[in-house]
C-alpha cells in the first residue's frame, strides 16, 4: 500500500536497475544464439483470498486479528478451560454468530470473485504460433506469446501493440474499468514491422511490472538476417492494457510483456489505506478504560473472596471436592480471577463492533440515496466509497480544496485573447458590455488591428498546437473518415490542465483538458476549424474556406513542470514551425523580450478578472535546426532510463528563443452556489484553504467571487513577488514577512476562546493568507532545521489564525505536504480535502476525509476518495446535515452502549458481596447472552440511523450549529464520565433498590418465598426497561421504526421470557428459569419495586432535562448540544 | 411505488420518505410544562400507593423467636452442640388476634445457600424422576455425589445435602392446656415446582426406585420416607425438600415453613400464650449463623416490608419536591426572555 502511494506521489520508481527481456513468440534472438525460456508467471489472475482448502483457517486467522474478536476468543476459551460462572455457550453463542455472519460474508464475496477470476482465466484467446492460430485459455498465455485481439474484446493480458488492422497503425481503446475514462485512446504499434509477424525475430527489453498504469519505457530490438539489430523506443502509447477494451479496430496482434498478476491492473488491485475515524479512537480509549475496570472488578472480587474464606471456614454445607483441595493455592486464584473475568466480560460489548459496523454500512446509504446529491446533469448521485468515516464529515475543521473543477466548473469558455497587444473579444454575449470592452472597443474579426499575417499565424497556432481530437460523427465505423490525431497524453501528474479526458460530447471535440477544446472552439469562431489528424496531417480550414494540410512533426506534451507544450508542423511549403502554449510565466523567459511587455499587461489584466491564461509563441526552424532536434527526440525516446528527464532537457532546449504572437483568457465559471457554500462552511467553523497549481491573480479573484476572501480581508502575501521587494536575500526576506505576519495576525489578534465559541471573526480583522509553491517550498524546507521548525511554526499560526488561506502555484505532492503540515499540527484537527483531478489525489488520500468531485476531469479523484459528490455545493448538505447527524448517531451510539453495558453488569459485581464472592451470576446465561444482542441492540440500532436531534432543514440553515459538535463534543471524557456516572447510578439503584425488597423474600399474597432467580429476574427487568426508556428519552425523531423498535423490544423481552420460563428446556442442565418470571408478575410488590426503580432510575434525567434549557442568544431558535445530547427542536414561535 | 415518474434514470435516488430520511415523526419535546404537572401527578400517585403500601405493612403483624440458643439462658442451649436428637420449647404470647391466615417460616441467617457452587450441586435429571441418573448422578455434585463405599446419591449435591432439617410444633395454651394448633404443609412451594418441575420417579412403591442408592449423608432418614403419610407429599416432592432447593437469594433469608388454615385458627391466633417446640438438629454454630421462626400473616403485597412504602413515598416526595423546583427555575427562565 505504502509503495503504491510512493508510486502514486513520486512517479513510480525509475531508478529500478532491472528489466525484463522477452522473446517475441518464443524465438531466440538473434537467432543463432540459444534460446533460454525465461521464467516469468503465468496469466491466471487470482483476486481471490482464499481456496476451499484454507478458507477456514486463513478466514479465522483474519478475524481474530481483529483486537475485540481475540478478546472474546480468549474469554471463550477460558470459559472452556476453566470451571467459570457462565457456560461456554453465553460467549461462545454471540461470537460464533458474529464470526459465521463475517465468514459467510467474506466467503460469499470471494466465491463471487472466484467466478470472475474464472470466467476471465478461462476466457478463450487466439495465440499465433508458428504462423497458425491456436485458440488456449488466457490463463496459458506465456510472456512472449503473440495474442490476437478482436473488436470490443477485453486484453488478456498487457500486450505490445505490433500490428493493427487499421492501415495508420493505430487502434482505439477505452479504459473505462482501468481508470474510468470512457473516451477513446489511440495507441501505434511499434513502427516499420515485417508485415508477417510469423517472420519476426525480436526481443523487447522492458521495465519490470509497475503500477503506474500511465508509465511504461522499453525498447525493442528487431533482428533483421543477422544485421545490427533496429532499435525501437517503445512507451505507454504502444502498450495495450489488461482489462482495456479494444474499439473502432477490428484486430491487432501484441506481444505479451506482463501476464497474470504481473499486468498493471492486477497491480493496481489493491485495496485503499484504512483511514481511521476519531471515534473510533474514542472508543479505543473508553474501551481501555473500561477493560481496567473489568480487571479491576476482578482483582477486587478475588482479593475479598480470599480475605472473605479466610473469616468464614469451609461450611459443612458445602465442602470442596477432593481435587479442590488438591489444587495450588496460586493456582486456584488465577483461575478465580478468570471466573470473574468471565462474570464480568459482558461489560466489554461484544456486540458494539457489530452494531457500529451494522450502523455504518446501513447509515452510508442514506448519502448515496440522498436525491439533493443527484445531478441531473451527469445523472450521478452521491458515492460513498468507505462508510468507516461518516461521523468523520461532522467533525471538520480544515477544509482543502482544489479550485479548477472544485470552485469553479471546469467548463472553459473562450473570452477574449490578445494578439500582439490587441485585444480581440468575441462579441455573441450578452456579457459584452464590461468595463474592458468600452475602453479597448468591442473588436470583431473584421476590424483588425494587429496585421493579418500575426493574426492568422496566432490563430493557427491555437488550432495547430493542441492535443483536441475530433469525435466521430457516428457509431458505426468508417474506416476511410477516422479522425483522430491525439497522442494519448494521459498523465497522472496533470496541473491546472488537468490530464484525464472526460467524453466532450458538445461539438465533437475530445481532449484532455477542456482548456484545450475552449481555445480551439475559439479560434473556430475567429475562422479557423481544425478538421483533424489523418495519418499525421493535421487539417484546418482557414477563413477562405480552404483547407490547409501541415505534417506534424513531433508533440512536446505538456508537463506540469515546464507548464507549457509544443508541435512542430511541416507546413505545404515547407517550413518546419514550432508552436508553443502555456502558462505565461513558462512562456516569457523563453520568447524575446521585444512583445513580452505588452502582452504582459493583458495577461495580468486577464488574469485578475479571474480568467485563466495562456501565452502563445512561436519560431521557425531551419532544417539543420530541426535535424537536430528530431535526433535528440528520437535519441531520448529510446532512452529506458531517466526518459523523462532526457525529453525534458531536450524539450527545454528546443523551445528557446520563441516569438510571443500572443495571449488567450479563457473564462472557467464559478461552481453553483459556491459562495453560498463557503459561507456556511465558514460559519459552521471550518477554515477553507484553497490550493491549487494556478497562477495567484486567478486564484485570488476566484477566492474573492467565492467570498472566501471579502472586501476588508487583510491580505497577507508571502509569495515570490513580495520576497523579491527590498532587494534582500529571499532567505531574510522570508524571516522578516513571517515575523511581521505573526505580529499582525497572531500577536495583535484580540485573543480567541477556542472550544464552543470558535468564532475568530468576533471583532477586528479579517485576514487572509497567500502563499505559492516556491515560497512554500522555502518555508518548509529552509536550510538550517531549526530555522526551518520555527518558520513552519510561524506559518501554521499565521494560517490558522487567518479566515481563508490561499495556496496557488502548488505541485500535487505541494498540497499533500500542506495537509499534512496541518493534520499534524496542534490539536490534531480533522481534516478534508476536496478536489476533482488527479493532481488532487495526494491531497485527497492524505486528509483525514477525502472527498472528490465528479468533475470532468476523469475518476481519478473519485476513485481514490472516501466520498464522491457531483458537485461542490452538494458539500455543504453532506457535511452541516449528514455529518452532523452521524456524528451525533454515532456518538450517543458509542455512550450508550458503554453505559447500557456498565449498568448491566455493575449488580452482578454487587452481588458478588453478598453472595460469598462465589461468582454466582446475577441473571440467568440466556439474559447474559441476549441482553446485548436482542433486548436492548434494536433500539440503539434504529436511533443511530434515524436520529435527527435537529431536522435537516434547521441544520442547513443554520451552519453555526455544526460547531457545537465540533472537536469530538460528545465523546469528551467529562461526557464519558457522566454516562459512566449514570451507569452506575442505574447499576446501584437496581440492585440495592431490590436488595431492600428482598430484605423479606415473601413477596407474594401466599406467603411463599422468592429465591435467587426471582431477584435476578426483577434486576434484569428493570434494567432492560430502564435502559430502553432512557434511549426513549434521548429520542427526539419518533418514526415509526423507533416505535416499533422501542416498544417492540420490551414486548419481545416480555414474551422472551415468559417463552423460556414457560417450558422445561430438555437442553438445558438446570432448570433454572422455570416460571420465575411469570412468578413474578403474579407479586404485587415486584410490579411496584419495578415500577419504582425505573422512574427513580429516570428521575435525574427528566430533571437535567428541564433545567438545561438553551439560554443565551441561540436559545430562540434552536438549543445547544447538551452533554445529556439533549436538543430541542426550533421553539416554536 | 413513486418511481413512475423517474423513468429517465435508473440512477436517480428513489424518493421516498424513507430514503430522504424523511419519515414522519414525532418530536417531543419534554419542557417544563409537560415535565412539572407530570411530575406533580406522579408525585402525588407515588406518595398515595406508599401511604397505601406504609400502612398495609405496618398492619402486618410480625412474631419472631430466635431459638439458635446463643445465650446461655436460652432454653435450646443446651442443644447448641448437642449431636443427639435434642429438643427444646420456648414461650412466647400473643397479645391481641393475630389475623390469619398465619404464616410460619424458618429463617438462617449468614447462610449462604447463593453460593455458586453449591447451588449447581444439584441434578435436574434426577429430581424429575429419571432412573438414569439416579445410578450415574451428575459430576456437578461432587463432593456429595457419591458415598465412601461409592454407591451414588440420590438427590445428589450440596444443596440437597444440606436440607433444613429442624422441625417445629406450635402449642397455643388454653385454660392451662396445651393445644397443638394444626401446620399445613401445603402449599408452601411454588406450584410449577410441585407439579411439573420435580417428579417421583413413576414406580410404586417408591422405594423400589431408589434400589442401590444412598441417601444424602446428612439426612436422617432417605428421600423416600420425608413423609410417608403422604404419597403426594413425598420424594422429590416433598414440599420442605422444594422450599429449600429453591435457593434463597441473600444470605439472610427465611423460607416458609407451614400455613395455619386449620379451621380453628382460619381467623388467626388468638392472644394468649404459646408454646414453640423445636427438634433441633441442624448446626449453624460453625458459622456464626442464627435460626429464627417467624410468624407473619400477609397482604396483597406479600410480608412485611416497610421499604416500598417509605421507597414510594420519599420518590414521591422527590417529585413534588423536583417539580417546584423547576416550577421556580422555570418561572426565572420566562421572565429571562420576555426581558
Amino acid at each position: 500500500m505504502l509503495r503504491r502511494r510512493l508510486n502514486r506521489l513520486f512517479g513510480g520508481d525509475e531508478g529500478r536497475v532491472h528489466s525484463r527481456t522477452i522473446y517475441v513468440g518464443h524465438k531466440s534472438c538473434p537467432p543463432n544464439e540459444a534460446y533460454i525460456p525465461p521464467k516469468f508467471c503465468d496469466n491466471r489472475i487470482v483476486s481471490s483470498k482464499y481456496t476451499v482448502w484454507n478458507f477456514l483457517p486463513k478466514n479465522l486467522f483474519e478475524q481474530f486479528r481483529r483486537i475485540a474478536n481475540f478478546y472474546f476468543l480468549i474469554i471463550f476459551l477460558v470459559q472452556v478451560i476453566v470451571d467459570t460462572p457462565t457456560s461456554p455457550v453465553t460467549s461462545g453463542l454471540p461470537l460464533f454468530f458474529v464470526i459465521t455472519v463475517t465468514a459467510v460474508k467474506q466467503g460469499y464475496e470471494d466465491w463471487l470473485r472466484h467466478k470472475a477470476d474464472r470466467e476471465v482465466n478461462e476466457y478463450r484467446v487466439s495465440v499465433l504460433e508458428d504462423g497458425r492460430r491456436i485458440r488456449k485459455m488466457s490463463a496459458k498465455i506465456k510472456v512472449g506469446d503473440i495474442v490476437e485481439v478482436e473488436e470490443d474484446e477485453t486484453f488478456p493480458c498487457d500486450l505490445i501493440l505490433l500490428q493493427s488492422s487499421r492501415d495508420d497503425g493505430t487502434c482505439f481503446v477505452t479504459t473505462a474499468s482501468l481508470d474510468g475514462e470512457s473516451n477513446h485512446k489511440t495507441h501505434y504499434t511499434v513502427a516499420d514491422l515485417e508485415s508477417d509477424l510469423q517472420y519476426l525475430s525480436a526481443t523487447i527489453e522492458c521495465e519490470q511490472p509497475q503500477p503506474d498504469l500511465y508509465k511504461f519505457v522499453g525498447r525493442m530490438h528487431i533482428y533483421r538476417n543477422s544485421q545490427e539489430p533496429d532499435v525501437r523506443s517503445l512507451g505507454p502509447e504502444n502498450l495495450l492494457l489488461k482489462g482495456a477494451n479494444l474499439k473502432n479496430t477490428q484486430k491487432i496482434c501484441g506481444v505479451a510483456v506482463y501476464t497474470g498478476m504481473e499486468t498493471k491492473m492486477a497491480l493496481n488491485y489493491q485495496g485503499k489505506s484504512q483511514k481511521r475515524s476519531a471515534v473510533e479512537k474514542s472508543i479505543n480509549a473508553f474501551l481501555l478504560v473500561y477493560l481496567f475496570i473489568l480487571v479491576s472488578k476482578a482483582l477486587v472480587c478475588t482479593t475479598l473472596k480470599y480475605v472473605w474464606q479466610s473469616k468464614h471456614d469451609e461450611t459443612w454445607y458445602n465442602e470442596k471436592t477432593q481435587k479442590e483441595k488438591e489444587t495450588n493455592q496460586y493456582l486456584k486464584m488465577f483461575t478465580d480471577f478468570l471466573s470473574f473475568m468471565v462474570l464480568f466480560n459482558f461489560i466489554i460489548p461484544v456486540s458494539m463492533y457489530v452494531t457500529v459496523e451494522m450502523q455504518k454500512f446501513l447509515g452510508s446509504f442514506f448519502i448515496t440515496w440522498d436525491k439533493d446529491f443527484f445531478d441531473p446533469e451527469i445523472q450521478e448521485g452521491a458515492l460513498v466509497n468507505t462508510s468507516d468515516l461518516n461521523e468523520e464529515l461532522g467533525q471538520v475543521e480544515y477544509i482543502f480544496t482544489d479550485k479548477t473543477g472544485t470552485l469553479t466548473q471546469n467548463n472553459m469558455e473562450f473570452i477574449e485573447c490578445c494578439i500582439d497587444g490587441f485585444q480581440y473579444k468575441h462579441g455573441d454575449g450578452s456579457s459584452e458590455l464590461d468595463g474592458f470592452c468600452v475602453t479597448d472597443g468591442p473588436v470583431n474579426k473584421i476590424q483588425q488591428k494587429a496585421g493579418r499575417e500575426r493574426e492568422e499565424l496566432f490563430l493557427r497556432a491555437l488550432c495547430l498546437c493542441h492535443t483536441v481530437q475530433v469525435k466521430e460523427s457516428t457509431k458505426q465505423r468508417q474506416d476511410q473518415n477516422d479522425q483522430f490525431d491525439q497522442i494519448d497524453q494521459v498523465d497522472g501528474l496533470g496541473l491546472d490542465h488537468g490530464f484525464l479526458d472526460p467524453p466532450q460530447k458538445e461539438m465533437g471535440f475530445i481532449a484532455s483538458s477542456p482548456d484545450e477544446i475552449a481555445l480551439v472552439k475559439g479560434a473556430m469562431r475567429y475562422g479557423f476549424t481544425f478538421l483533424g489528424l489523418e495519418s499525421k496531417n493535421m487539417k484546418i480550414l482557414n477563413r477562405n474556406k480552404d483547407v490547409e494540410t501541415y505534417e506534424l512533426l513531433h508533440v512536446l506534451n505538456f508537463d506540469p513542470v515546464r507548464r507549457r507544450m509544443s508541435v512542430m508542423v511541416r507546413s505545404k511549403t515547407g517550413d518546419i514551425l514550432l508552436f508553443c502554449k502555456g502558462a505565461d510565466s513558462s512562456i516569457f523567459p523563453q520568447v524575446r523580450q521585444e512583445e513580452v511587455e505588452r502582452i504582459r499587461m493583458h495577461v495580468e489584466r486577464n488574469a485578475t478578472e479571474g480568467y485563466r491564461t495562456l501565452c502563445v509563441a512561436y519560431k521557425h526552424l531551419s532544417a539543420q535546426e530541426y535535424a537536430r532536434a528530431d535526433a535528440d527526440l528520437r535519441e531520448a525516446r529510446l532512452a529506458l532510463q531517466d526518459r523523462e528527464e532526457k525529453l525534458m532537457a531536450v524539450y527545454n532546449r528546443v523551445e528557446t528563443d520563441m516569438i510571443l504572437i500572443g495571449a488567450t483568457a479563457v473564462e472557467d465559471q464559478l461552481q453553483d452556489e459556491a459562495a453560498q457554500t463557503m459561507e456556511a462552511l465558514q460559519g459552521a467553523g471550518m477554515k477553507v484553504w484553497v490550493l491549487t497549481g494556478d497562477k495567484m491573480e486567478t486564484a485570488k479573484s476566484t477566492c474573492y467571487a467565492c467570498g472566501l476572501f471579502k472586501k476588508n480581508t487583510e491580505l497577507l502575501e508571502l509569495t515570490l513577488r513580495t520576497l523579491e521587494d527590498g532587494g534582500r536575500s529571499r532567505e531574510e526576506r522570508l524571516h522578516d514577512l513571517l515575523l511581521e505576519y505573526h505580529k499582525k495576525a497572531v500577536q495583535d489578534a484580540p485573543p480567541v476562546k477556542l472550544g464552543i465559541t470558535r468564532s475568530w471573526s468576533v471583532a477586528g480583522h479579517d485576514y487572509g493568507f497567500i502563499i505559492d509553491g516556491a515560497s512554500l517550498s522555502m518555508v518548509l524546507s529552509s536550510s538550517s532545521e531549526p530555522n526551518s521548525r520555527r518558520y513552519k511554526n510561524l506559518f501554521l499560526q499565521i494560517c490558522q489564525n487567518c479566515t481563508s488561506v490561499l495556496c496557488c502555484r502548488m505541485a500535487p505532492l505541494q498540497k499533500a505536504q500542506i495537509v499534512k503540515l496541518v493534520k499534524n499540527s496542534k490539536g490534531n484537527p480533522i481534516t478534508l480535502s476536496i478536489g476533482d483531478g488527479a493532481n488532487d489525489v495526494s491531497m485527497i488520500l492524505e486528509a483525514h476525509v477525502g472527498i472528490g468531485i465528479k468533475g470532468k476531469e476523469g475518476r481519478q479523484a473519485v476513485k481514490n476518495s472516501d466520498y464522491a459528490i457531483p458537485k461542490l455545493k452538494h458539500l455543504k448538505k453532506l457535511l452541516l446535515a449528514h455529518g452532523h447527524l452521524y456524528y451525533v448517531r454515532i456518538a450517543h451510539l458509542v455512550q450508550y452502549f458503554f453505559y447500557k453495558n456498565l449498568c448491566f453488569i455493575l449488580p452482578q459485581f454487587l452481588y458478588q458481596f453478598f453472595c460469598g464472592y462465589s461468582q454466582q451470576p446475577l441473571y440467568d446465561a440466556a439474559y447474559l447472552t441476549m441482553y446485548n444482542i436482542c433486548f436492548t441492540s434494536m433500539p440503539i440500532l434504529a436511533y443511530s440511523l434515524l436520529e435527527q436531534h435537529i431536522c435537516i432543514e434547521v441544520l442547513l440553515e443554520h451552519s453555526t450549529l455544526y460547531r457545537d459538535i465540533a472537536k469530538n463534543a460528545m465523546l469528551r471524557w467529562k461526557l464519558f464520565l457522566y454516562w459512566t456516572a449514570l451507569g452506575i447510578f442505574h447499576g446501584l439503584v437496581f440492585f440495592f433498590g431490590v436488595r431492600f425488597l428482598f430484605s423479606n423474600p415473601a413477596l407474594q399474597d401466599n406467603g411463599q418465598v422468592f429465591g435467587n432467580w426471582s431477584y435476578g429476574t426483577i434486576v434484569f427487568t428493570v434494567l432492560v426497561f430502564t435502559v430502553t426508556l432512557k434511549l426513549a428519552l434521548d429520542t427526539r425523531h419518533w418514526t415509526w421504526i423507533n416505535h416499533f423498535v422501542i416498544w417492540g423490544s420490551l414486548a419481545f423481552y416480555v414474551f422472551f421470557s415468559f417463552f423460556w420460563g414457560g417450558i422445561i428446556w430438555p437442553f438445558l442442565k438446570h432448570q433454572r428459569l422455570y416460571f420465575v418470571f411469570a412468578n413474578m408478575l403474579s407479586s404485587v410488590s415486584a410490579w411496584l419495586v419495578i415500577i419504582l426503580l425505573i422512574l427513580l432510575s429516570l428521575l435525574p434525567e427528566i430533571l437535567l432535562v428541564v433545567l438545561r434549557k438553551p439560554r443565551g442568544p441561540h436559545a430562540r431558535q434552536i438549543a445547544a448540544v447538551t452533554p445529556l445530547s439533549y436538543k430541542h427542536l426550533k421553539e416554536r414561535e | 411505488m413513486v418511481k413512475e415518474e423517474q423513468e429517465e434514470s435508473s440512477n436517480r435516488p428513489d424518493n421516498t420518505a424513507f430514503t430522504q430520511q424523511r419519515l414522519p415523526a414525532w418530536q417531543p419535546i419534554l419542557s417544563a410544562s409537560i415535565v412539572i404537572p407530570m411530575f406533580v401527578l406522579i408525585g402525588a400517585a407515588f406518595i398515595g400507593v406508599g401511604v397505601a403500601l406504609f400502612i398495609t405493612s405496618r398492619d402486618i403483624q410480625l412474631q419472631e423467636l430466635d431459638y439458635t440458643g446463643d445465650d446461655s439462658e436460652h432454653p435450646c442451649f443446651k442443644c447448641r452442640t448437642n449431636t443427639e436428637k435434642c429438643t427444646c420449647s420456648m414461650t412466647f404470647s400473643i397479645p391481641t388476634l393475630f389475623k390469619g391466615p398465619v404464616f410460619f417460616y424458618y429463617g438462617l441467617t449468614n447462610y449462604f445457600q447463593n453460593q455458586r457452587k453449591y447451588g449447581a450441586s444439584k441434578d435436574d435429571n434426577q429430581l424429575y424422576g429419571d432412573l438414569n441418573y439416579f445410578t450415574s448422578p451428575s459430576t456437578d455434585c461432587d463432593p456429595y455425589t457419591r458415598d465412601s463405599k461409592n454407591m451414588p446419591i440420590v438427590p445428589c449435591g450440596a444443596l440437597a445435602n444440606s436440607m433444613f432439617n429442624d422441625t417445629f410444633t406450635l402449642s397455643h395454651t388454653v385454660n392451662g392446656v396445651q393445644k397443638i394448633v394444626p401446620l399445613d404443609g401445603k402449599g408452601i412451594a411454588w406450584w410449577t415446582d410441585y407439579n411439573i418441575k420435580y417428579r417421583n420417579p413413576s414406580i410404586t412403591p417408591l422405594i423400589n426406585a431408589f434400589n442401590g442408592t444412598k441417601k444424602p449423608t446428612n439426612w436422617p432418614k432417605p428421600i423416600y420416607e420425608l413423609d410417608t403419610t403422604d404419597v403426594y407429599n413425598n420424594g422429590f416432592i416433598n414440599q420442605d425438600f422444594l422450599v429449600w432447593m429453591r435457593r434463597a437469594a441473600l444470605p439472610d433469608f427465611r423460607k416458609l415453613y407451614r400455613r395455619i388454615t386449620h379451621d380453628d385458627y382460619a381467623a388467626g391466633l388468638p392472644a394468649g400464650n404459646y408454646t414453640l417446640t423445636i427438634a433441633y438438629n441442624y448446626p449453624v454454630h460453625s458459622f456464626n449463623g442464627k435460626k429464627k421462626v417467624v410468624l407473619s400473616n400477609v397482604s396483597w403485597m406479600g410480608g412485611k416490608n416497610d421499604f416500598l412504602g417509605i421507597a414510594y413515598i420519599v420518590v414521591g416526595s422527590m417529585c413534588v419536591v423536583m417539580s417546584i423546583v423547576m416550577l421556580i427555575v422555570y418561572a426565572r427562565f420566562k421572565f429571562g426572555e420576555d426581558d
